[in-house]
């Protein structure tokens, strides 16, 4: 069913183009859902000091990686917005699915690393620590997929140079998605 | 000179259904449509039928409460675990399923694009979605009803470990329905209140400045606003609520390491909050009836805008006073409290802001200023209650008495239901093209406002007295089962009936309207803001041509004007 966009959608009042001003509201309210994770979960571990024996069995290793895997993919986000910008849909999405390739790699990572954890005991149950740390990066690790499948979908049609301007869009969120990762990974890695 | 006055009739006809030009079906027209008008009676409809619930549910308790143990028309003998399924319902449903849909989704959804003149949301699909997202929350609500162990009964507050724990709840399926079904519906609020703020933001008419936007616009948008920034932590809460229930975390279970009080926290900072972003919807409702019907310029607009910035940012202030007896720390109390009576102040300025529009105006008391008006004066006792329950002093003893039910009752009462109503009975010919019955409309009015009174000022009474307020049978508390308090009760129960009775006059009005309601014309209030100036109902696109706005919101009896109002959209002379 074909959707013909409404004058409201076209209109810009505030100065902005409304895709873009409706991403930042909804950036806002991503932030406030983490930010009250986090915090809680900050007020906690400082309530109990032996957590920090909990945290020292996580992998730093992978952690680290998945940190590089992140940012190197916010930066094919930002070459596929340049491509966008010029005009060229094929190669953004040629650099967006460059960036979902960056999504699936750490997907596949955090399984490898979770499922070692589970399996040497440090389930979602096994204390308060590793409670916040399941929840907390499993939060994250579905923005992870819902921004890779919001990435996909813009890369199909912009590969037929439509909607280019939700390629800026989806690229935002995505640094989004990095900045919460750089949030949880000293909080639940470094922090010992 | 007739054929063209024809073509030119088909021509405007055919502009004006450019975009139904093929025949659609009721499904698409109906159920499955973008546009704002017909989302906003979904979520009307949908919101006025969950009170239904919730007010049933209500008949239930207060039943049970002034005739315990007897079987009760229309729902049986109540179990105690039955009881506390209804209470919890009851209260989530009227504010989660009533008060929000109403007051903030369907008002936002026929207001915004109306007012600000533009032919819809920015996003129509995102906003056909979250009225979807909605209607599934309340089917998981009611659903929770039907499964093992019933609904939740843990209150509409949730405390752990009472609602983490199945062994204490006793319905581990209810449970965390109930709080999927909570998720489900902020994420619904979250979806239509970023559509809400971005489209006044961002599709207001040429001409219309920040300061021409209409009152209710801006309430609904800065509650939007608060409601989004409040909500973020319970959500994560939520999360963890369920990882509690189903897969044994410790979160909130002191025994394992978690931390009850964190729930409190996490739910008071969104619920009190809460408060304002249905409150402020509800006065901005009331303030353009007021001004409408006092025929004179809104007194104070931007003192009115600085106020609610004021109070939407001291809400974020004032949460802990929910929890003065859950062993805070009193220094913390006393910070709470300050900032509890502080938020009195801009609250209070707002109410003046009323008074003064009404004073020297030439007042018409149609049934739409009758709510209105009630508005501010029942809110006033349910504010002023409040200062009681604010200072943690009096509030040790006050709390989780009947007090303060009837405290949130003056206040919530007044929002959903008053203010729904005032809206309601004040834009319906603007929606539908008829004009409601004025008699009938007094009769609603009178019977509705003289039952209210009578469910809750004996509550503030039993509440002084010690009635606590989670007791399904007071026979079992020999201080508590005297016939003075039991005279109380049974009054109260009695105003629920009237109460609910008094709604048989609002169908018949529905009824009346819909049968022979006469035709409303453009204007039938004389406003001046942009929605009155299109047709009614206001077709697809809702204006032809789109409108350039030349001056503010509210001038009424402009001296030296010929009427004695001039809309928006007139350009100056």
């Amino acid at each position: 069913m074909s959707f013909a966009k409404p004058l409201a959608t076209l209109r810009t009042s505030a100065g902005l183009p409304t895709g873009r001003l409706a991403l930042w509201w909804l950036l806002a309210s991503e932030v406030i859902i983490f930010g009250g994770l986090l915090a809680s979960y900050v007020m906690q571990r400082l309530g109990h000091p032996e957590w920090a024996y909990e945290a020292e069995h996580t992998n730093i290793w992978f952690g680290a990686g998945n940190t590089i895997i992140l940012l190197t993919s916010s930066l094919s986000a930002v070459l596929a917005h340049q491509a966008a910008q010029t005009g060229d849909g094929k190669k953004a999405a040629r650099y967006l699915w460059l960036t979902i390739g960056g999504a699936a790699w750490f997907i596949v990572n955090k399984a490898i690393e979770w499922t070692g954890e589970i399996s040497h005991g440090f389930t979602i149950t096994k204390s308060g620590f590793w409670s916040f740390y399941y929840t907390a990066a499993g939060l994250h690790g579905l923005h992870v997929i819902a921004g890779a499948t919001a990435m996909a979908i813009v890369a199909l049609d912009a590969a037929k140079n439509k909607e280019l301007q939700r390629v800026e869009y989806v690229g935002i969120y995505w640094h989004l998605v990095d900045v919460i990762w750089i949030f949880l990974f000293p909080l639940l890695y470094i922090a010992k | 000179m007739t054929t063209t006055t024809a073509s030119h009739h088909a021509d405007a006809h055919a502009a004006g259904h450019a975009h139904d030009d093929h025949e659609q079906s009721f499904f698409v027209k109906y159920l499955w449509s973008t546009d704002h008008k017909v989302i906003g009676f979904q979520y009307m409809i949908t919101g006025l039928l969950m009170a239904m619930i919730g007010g049933y549910m209500a008949y239930g308790f207060r039943m049970q409460l002034a005739w315990p143990g007897e079987w009760i028309p229309g729902v049986g003998f109540l179990s105690s675990q039955q009881y506390n399924a209804y209470v919890t319902t009851h209260g989530t449903v009227m504010i989660f399923w009533f008060a929000m849909p109403v007051l903030i989704a369907a008002f936002g959804n026929w207001l915004i694009p109306l007012m600000i003149g533009c032919d819809d949301m920015a996003f129509p699909r995102i906003n056909r979605l979250s009225y979807q997202v909605f209607l599934i929350s309340a089917v998981v609500l009611i659903g929770s009803f039907f499964v093992d162990g019933g609904a939740f009964g843990g209150a509409w507050t949730a405390y752990p470990p009472l609602s983490a724990k199945a062994t204490m709840n006793l319905s581990p399926l209810g449970s965390t329905m109930w709080v999927l079904a909570v998720a489900l519906e902020f994420v619904a609020f979250l979806l239509g209140g970023i559509n809400f703020i971005t489209t006044a933001m961002n599709a207001r008419a040429p001409g219309m400045k920040m300061m021409d936007i209409p009152i209710v616009v801006w309430m609904i948008v800065v509650a939007s606003i608060l409601f989004m920034v409040s909500v973020g932590p319970l959500v994560a809460g939520a999360a963890m609520l369920v990882l509690d229930q189903q897969l044994g975390t410790a979160f909130y279970d002191p025994s394992g390491g978690g931390d009850p009080i964190l729930w409190q926290h996490l739910f008071w900072f969104f619920g009190h909050p809460e408060v304002y972003v249905v409150l402020l919807p509800a006065m901005g409702v009331c303030a353009e009836i007021i001004t409408c019907n006092a025929r004179k310029k809104f007194f104070g607009y931007k003192t009115l805008l600085y106020t609610v910035f004021a109070t939407g940012i001291i809400s974020f202030f004032v949460w802990a006073h929910h929890q003065f007896v859950a062993g805070i720390d009193p220094r913390m109390a006393n910070v709470f409290t300050i900032t509890t009576l502080i938020i009195s102040i801009p609250i209070a300025e707002m109410i003046f802001l009323y008074i003064a529009t009404l004073a020297g105006g030439q007042i018409r008391l149609n049934v739409p200023m009758l709510w209105a008006l009630s508005f501010v004066a029942e809110f006033l006792l349910g504010g002023v209650t409040g200062i009681f329950l604010g200072a943690s002093g009096s509030d040790i003893y006050f709390h989780d008495t009947y007090f303060v039910i009837a405290h949130f009752h003056y206040t919530f009462v007044p929002i959903a239901v008053i203010a729904c109503f005032a809206g309601f009975t004040h834009w319906i010919p603007k929606m539908t093209g008829k004009m409601m019955n004025e008699t009938l409309g007094k009769l609603h009015f009178w019977t509705t406002i003289v039952g209210f009174n009578l469910v809750f000022l004996p509550l503030f009474i039993t509440g002084m007295w010690g009635d606590h307020r989670r007791i399904y049978n007071y026979d079992h508390f020999p201080d508590l089962s005297t016939q003075a308090l039991q005279d109380l009760r049974i009054a109260s129960t009695v105003g629920l009936l009237i109460m609910i009775a008094a709604q048989g006059f609002f169908v018949w009005n529905l009824i009346w309207t819909w049968k022979k309601g006469p035709a409303a014309g453009n204007n039938p209030w004389q406003g001046t803001t942009l929605e009155w100036s299109t047709t009614s109902p206001p077709g697809h696109g809702n204006f032809h041509p789109m409108p350039t706005v030349y001056r503010g919101p509210y001038e009424y009896s402009v001296p030296g004007a010929e009427a004695d109002f001039l809309p928006q959209s007139q350009p100056p002379a």
